[in-house]
């Protein structure tokens, strides 16, 4: 079942040379699955996620046949219907917690105005829900958590916390952008399987953007591969490593591997034709 | 490069730590970011730090260029011990590449201008030639030469840090997470530049980095930090023999080989 | 460059000169980053509007003896408080007689006189203090601040007043009460600035290449502090130039028959109901200019917050 389908995806942005492509013409579809989007910084990953919420600030142009969520072009809401379907049917999990967390609001005021916020109830009953929403990720301490300011938690606390407040309105889409990158290794880890362990249970849909291939092979069941605003490669994630356009294996092949000593690394040698060839489609029929 | 790879300690130490003890803040406010740290490194040979975000990795580094004032124990660059407060020539035989390129270099002043002024307060008189020198040897060239940071990308930015750190000619680089800022295809570029100016310059090189396969890469022997510690120093080919005895390495192994 | 279509080939044209990401020498690249600053600047309106009427005051200014149509001074008691618009005087007479424009004109040299030296000597001192301050830390910090505070304490206008008492009333003398009263407003911002600035790798960075407090302060953070001092110079410039106002007002700044436009404001007061123009018109100047400056002003920092530049 398609849960978003997104078809001839651009953004652009105006500057003194003319208008910038930051994104374009990305078509793929999302179903009850992980799909993981990498690329290097200035792919476009991160823009692709921010144009499906129509998050772009002007002046940024977003453009696209369609962006269908469940078969309504996100397009052709307005800002207040798309207001709705921010945080409520698709919600964002951010690189860095500590900017996406209020710093002056307990993590338990915060968790609990999004529990209101989501479904009108009752103070008490929300303090109730923002506990097991802790519970749900892992957090062991959850009376203490809640008593917290954000700037008290860790990295690793802070993301976790920030996927249980995403998680509160019961989305149909998480959209991850890079949400382990400034957290430590082991960390990492953790954050990612209880991230997965609750999309799974829940039947959701999972974007997850990153730079780390192989982060995205272990992690997800799709991947597309962006280079210069464009898909230039679409595979299932366990077979990336045979992955076959030149610039992912050139990304393959330029990691130092512990396992395998080299003198020098490979470098990626990038051609000119892969910026111009058009964007591979990750549309599923 | 091979030559140098041996793992055991030979030759004359080039930089040695003893004791190492760095602490932030006092009284009630002090913080103990390392904590009896000691290892030795030979001339020419490359050795890393390796652990968490907070571990004290990096901590060292600033102790040993004396950007931390509160330390004690002893730090001693050829055989000579350091004090408290670090002479010029100090700074002709060790420098150190930051992580962030994109802090690293200041906004107002141009490629030329931190190359020119760092030769400068060297002491060098040909500064014209040895910044033309020290963009191609670190693979720039004279075009960006004239450039300022907002115009270059973070790969560059990071090769400017490095001409600057080289501008000295010193004999120990310290490297504080050189590649972490980057993208994997541009760090690939820097490793192998770092890995040329070591064989070029007969550099000794002190890496830290979270990245195990990073480390892997670049040295032969690395300390493994947990909590202000050095708790296993081995080599790099033992480690990738799965022979590390510290709980907390093989943890770190797992997360980077996987399983 | 991407979108030079008009010149195909050949020597490139100035604007392409200018607008090169590779600069060929040190000039080049100054020039370079100059015209660019230029460019972002000029799309922003009104902060040209505030530049083109400042420039017009200078030109104004320079050009005093062929612009005005009468002698400033020169006193004709026989036309005394003409109104608006009077054969040969565009803005009426004061009352002595004098041609209101022609001091209008004379008028903008005092202003820029006063306005120019209390933007050298302010944030100059507010610029020394605040970043041996900041980059010095400890004692020296403490002292300097306290200092700073102790003028921050008393109101502006009231401090400025003491001074002149003290020194004797008189254009120079105000100039200096002003500045003495405005530089710890600078002195905070160029500390604050610092201490973000002190412990920025790029410091590090050239710390350890051996450099001394003294080149550091001057060579890496000065050009740093400069843009924000400069922004809120410009923004300040309508407060001095109302403090040099008030002063003339109060009699303790120019002395007459000088046309400083205070001085005329305090002159026509004593008519206001009955000959309103002779106080208008030199508040209208006040006016102009004080928005020009914070227009410009406003412009500025969208130009040299080096925070923004980024983007």
């Amino acid at each position: 079942m398609t849960l978003l389908d997104v078809e001839n995806l651009w953004v652009q942005f105006p500057t003194r040379q003319g208008l910038f492509d930051a994104v374009r013409g990305v078509s793929f579809s999302l179903g009850k699955e992980r799909l993981g989007i990498v690329g290097e910084s200035g792919s476009g990953k991160s823009m692709t996620g921010r144009a499906i919420l129509r998050l772009i600030r002007p002046p940024g142009i977003v453009k696209a046949d369609h962006i269908d969520l469940e078969g309504q072009d996100l397009l052709k809401k307005s800002e207040k219907e798309m207001r709705s379907v921010r945080g409520q049917r698709i919600s964002m999990v951010m690189q860095d917690p500590k900017f996406s967390l209020n710093p002056v609001m307990t993590v338990g005021d915060q968790l609990v105005e999004a529990y209101r916020l989501a479904h009108g109830s009752a103070r008490k009953g929300a303090t109730q829900a923002a506990l097991e929403a802790l519970d749900s990720v892992s957090i062991r301490n959850p009376e203490r958590v809640m008593r917290a300011y954000p700037h008290e938690m860790s990295g690793g606390m802070g993301q976790r916390i920030m996927i249980a407040m995403m998680l509160i309105p019961n989305p149909q889409i998480l959209i991850a952008d890079e949400p382990t990158s400034a957290l430590d290794v082991s960390v990492q880890r953790q954050v990612l399987s209880i991230m997965d362990r609750l999309v799974v249970d829940r039947g959701m849909g999972l974007i997850f953007i990153s730079h780390d291939l192989n982060l995205v092979a272990d992690f997800c069941d799709r991947v597309l591969i962006m280079y210069a605003g464009r898909v230039v490669e679409v595979c299932d994630a366990d077979k990336l490593h045979q992955a076959t356009h030149p610039y992912t294996r050139g990304l393959l092949n330029s990691l130092p591997r512990l396992d395998v000593p080299k003198e020098r690394l490979e470098v990626l040698q990038r051609d000119p034709a892969w910026a111009e060839a058009p964007s591979v489609s990750g549309r599923v029929r | 490069m091979t030559g140098t790879k041996t793992g055991t300690m030979t030759g004359t130490s080039m930089l040695s730590v003893k004791d190492l003890d760095v602490w932030f803040g006092h009284g009630d406010d002090r913080v103990d970011a390392v904590q009896g740290a000691s290892f030795d490194v030979a001339k020419g040979e490359s050795f890393g730090l390796v652990g968490e975000s907070g571990s004290g990795k990096s901590t060292i580094l600033r102790a040993i260029t004396g950007l931390a004032k509160d330390w004690s124990g002893t730090i001693a660059v050829d055989g000579e011990p350091v004090g408290h407060k670090r002479a010029k020539s100090f700074y002709r035989k060790v420098q150190m590449v930051f992580q962030d390129p994109y802090a690293s270099l200041h906004p107002r002043h141009s490629v030329d201008a931190v190359l020119g002024e760092t030769l400068h307060l060297h002491g060098f008189k040909d500064i014209d030639a040895r910044v033309v020198k020290l963009l191609d040897d670190v693979g720039l060239g004279n075009r960006f030469r004239f450039r300022y940071p907002h115009q270059l990308s973070g790969g560059q930015r990071q090769r400017v840090a490095i001409a600057r750190a080289l501008a000295g000619e010193p004999e120990i680089l310290l490297l504080d997470e050189p590649t972490s800022a980057l993208d994997v295809s541009v760090q690939a570029e820097i490793l192998n530049l770092l890995t040329d100016l070591r064989a070029e310059h007969g550099l000794t090189y002190v890496m830290v980095s979270h990245d195990l396969a990073v480390v892997g890469h670049i040295c032969a022997r690395l300390a493994v930090m947990k909590d202000a510690r050095v708790v296993e120093i081995m080599d790099v080919d033992a480690l990738r023999k799965r022979r590390a005895t510290h709980p907390y390495t093989q943890d770190l192994l797992r997360n980077s080989i996987g399983a | 460059m991407t979108a030079t279509p008009d010149t195909p080939s050949g020597a490139p044209t100035l604007r392409q000169w200018l607008l090169t990401e590779t600069p060929t020498s040190r000039r080049h690249a100054r020039f370079a980053s100059a015209y660019k600053g230029w460019l972002s600047f000029r799309s922003n309106t009104m902060a040209m509007i505030g530049l083109l009427i400042l420039v017009a005051l200078v030109l104004i200014a320079l050009a005093a003896p062929l612009l005005a149509p009468h002698d400033p001074y020169v006193q004709n008691l026989s036309s005394r408080l003409l109104p608006l618009g009077s054969e040969g005087y565009t803005l009426g007479t004061d009352s002595l007689g004098r041609d209101i424009l022609s001091r209008l004109i004379y008028g903008s040299r005092i202003t820029l006189y006063i306005v120019g030296l209390v933007a050298l000597i302010a944030p100059i001192a507010g610029l020394l203090v605040g970043t041996v301050s900041g980059y010095a830390g400890g004692i020296v910090d403490t002292v300097l601040m306290r200092i700073t505070d102790i003028f921050l304490a008393f109101p502006r206008l009231v401090l400025a007043l003491a001074f002149v008492a003290a020194l004797g009333a008189g254009i120079e003398n105000a100039v200096l009460a002003i500045s003495l009263t405005a530089w710890p407003p600078y002195a905070r911002i160029a500390r604050a600035e610092t201490l973000t600035i002190r412990n920025s790798d790029f410091i590090s960075a050239v710390r350890l290449q051996g450099a001394g407090p003294f080149r550091i302060i001057v060579k890496h953070i000065w050009p740093l502090c400069i843009s924000s001092l400069i922004v809120r110079v410009t923004l300040d410039m309508a407060g001095i130039i109302l403090a040099a106002a008030g002063l003339g007002f109060l009699g303790l700044g120019a002395q007459p028959p000088s046309p400083e436009w205070g001085a005329m404001i305090s002159e026509g007061r004593r008519f206001i109901l009955d000959y309103w123009w002779v106080a208008t018109m030199p508040g209208l100047a006040i006016f102009t200019v004080s928005l020009a400056f914070n227009l410009l002003g406003d412009g500025l920092r969208d130009v040299l917050d080096p925070k923004d530049a980024g983007s």
